[in-house]
């Protein structure tokens, strides 16, 4: 036991001071006051959480939900037949398998930034656009929602993947062919069987990719451009060019209960990971 | 499943690989175009040897490497004691704040330690630089560790280091010449992955980030801000091709 704790000091240490530290902090500047050359000051005040109901952050919340929701829901939509290609492509799964997760290893700013090289108004897009005489203005592809949906899915696809691949490959095929023999055509087998039993898969998925989309800060600053102002950018700005430091604490605190609302409610036993 | 559906599937699945690959093939292609507009003029090496002339970069990527391989060292190190520590006896709390720091989004990270660094600046004589980068990713990267040599210790057989004590070892000799080997794979696949991680790092790294300690990342992610420049192709072709290389070199190493 001796020897337990001496080896989990260092961690606990660590963890405390980058950690648990910074999070006492950030609580503690959300109930202070805005100093005035940045920083903080007394008094105390919850005046930072009830900015937050204004309708102007409101807007800004209920963006980037709808932003995460529809990357979520795109990720499955172009997930799921992949995930069921691979568990049933036999011998060659591994490599199939290696081919979702190798852009997962590579860099994400780096994937990020293709897609401006793509879409920028003198992008390989626009130019083979123009060249074949289809247009001849460049189209404003970059800095819209609908291109920091585009750059969430890209980068976190191999996240929804993953989760439903291992149901997927656990899906006992018996039980497929079980139904197909009691009278189910492939599409009641599919909605009726196939997608029940891969709740607990599309659930870790939607939440691998959900909370890490409500957080973006990467992808709507690259893509986004200052158009799409999502929570993230919002803290970003607090801590930088706005110099409020309690109300981005307060913003901050609120994204991180969300996400952890979001976490225990999709929580089922036995799924722990530490 | 029927034929037609299998086909479907398979097209299908052709399409999402191509969404995943192809954008970062056409930037690789286009790194080597001589021309500096997205139309192929004839192959050219010269935005390579303007990244091999760019001091900034050259100094940017030193930087990276140097902090991804202590922050690498460090946490693969303080994370596979801390993982066999909790499995000895598991430690709600510690586990707790792991959980946190693997779902507290990058952003709050990496203003929360921003905060936390600027409060003990009013005390002591520090400032922002390579050493608060280095603490910070070696905070970000332990719980990866932990959570995947953890992983492998699930499927351990505590009989065998009861048999290495039985024999006379002494608990840190039967850790050490027992369990230490079984765990080799899942250490190198964790050290992988904190490499990875934190060679990549961006959100977090700008904000703990001072003068002196600029990162690759943070360099792409200006230039990248600023607008077309194929020697940012370049770059970002080599990042690609030396991440890959190494997922390849970790791959043989795992199943040797």
């Amino acid at each position: 036991m001796r020897l337990r704790n001496a080896f989990l000091a260092p961690t606990a240490i660590l963890m405390a001071v980058t950690m648990l530290a910074p999070l006492a902090i950030i609580v503690v500047y959300s109930l202070l006051t805005r100093g005035a050359y940045g920083g903080v000051e007394l008094p105390w005040t919850l005046e930072n959480f009830t900015r937050l109901w204004d309708p102007v952050y409101g807007v800004i919340f209920v963006r980037s939900f709808w932003i995460a929701a529809v990357s979520t829901a795109l990720c499955l939509i172009l997930g799921f037949p992949l995930a069921m290609f691979i568990a049933r492509s036999g011998p060659r799964k591994n490599l199939y398998l290696s081919l979702v997760i190798l852009p997962f290893w590579t860099s994400f700013l780096i994937r990020t930034y293709a897609w401006m090289f793509l879409l920028r108004d003198t992008g390989i897009v626009n130019s083979a656009l123009q060249g074949l005489g289809i247009i001849r203005e460049p189209l404003a592809l970059l800095y819209n929602d609908g291109v920091v949906i585009l750059g969430l899915v890209y980068g976190f696809l191999p996240f929804m993947v993953l989760p439903l691949y291992a149901t997927l490959e656990r899906l006992d095929p018996s039980l497929l062919e079980a139904a197909a023999d009691l009278g189910a055509r492939p599409r009641d087998t599919l909605v009726r069987v196939t997608l029940p039993l891969c709740a607990p898969g599309i659930r870790a998925g939607a939440i691998l990719v959900f909370v890490p989309c409500l957080g973006t800060y990467l992808t709507s600053d690259l893509l986004g451009g200052s158009k799409t102002v999502l929570i993230g950018n919002l803290v970003q700005n607090q801590f930088t060019a706005s110099r409020d430091w309690p109300f981005g604490a307060a913003l901050s605190l609120a994204l991180m209960a969300i996400a952890m609302i979001l976490l225990f409610a999709a929580r089922r036993r036995g799924e722990e990971l530490l | 499943m029927n034929k037609g559906a299998k086909r479907g599937l398979a097209v299908y699945a052709v399409f999402v690989y191509a969404f995943l690959h192809v954008p970062l093939l056409i930037l690789a292609v286009f790194s080597f175009n001589s021309s500096r507009f997205s139309v192929w003029q004839g192959f050219s090496l010269q935005w390579y040897r303007a990244v091999a002339a760019d001091p900034n970069l050259i100094e940017a990527s030193l930087n990276s490497l140097l902090i991804a391989i202590a922050a690498t060292v460090a946490a693969t190190i303080l994370g596979t004691l801390a993982a066999y520590g909790l499995w000895k006896r598991s430690s709600a709390w510690l586990s707790g704040s792991m959980y946190l720091s693997l779902v507290t989004p990058e952003i709050v990270t990496g203003v929360s330690l921003l905060a936390l660094f600027q409060w003990i600046f009013r005390f002591a004589h520090l400032r922002l630089g390579m050493h608060t980068v280095i603490l910070a990713h070696v905070g970000f990267s332990l719980a990866y560790v932990v959570v995947v040599v953890l992983a492998r210790l699930r499927g351990f057989d505590r009989t065998l280091e009861e048999a290495a004590l039985d024999l006379g070892a002494t608990e840190f000799g039967a850790f050490w010449r027992v369990t230490l080997p079984y765990l080799a794979p899942a250490i190198a696949a964790a050290a992988m992955l904190a490499f990875t991680v934190s060679i990549d790092d961006y959100v977090i790294t700008s904000l703990v980030a001072g003068v002196d300690s600029q990162t690759l990342p943070m360099v792409i992610y200006a230039m990248a801000r600023r607008g077309v420049n194929p020697a940012l192709n370049a770059v970002s072709t080599l990042v690609v091709f030396g991440l890959g290389m190494l997922i390849m070199l970790s791959e043989r190493f795992r199943k040797a």
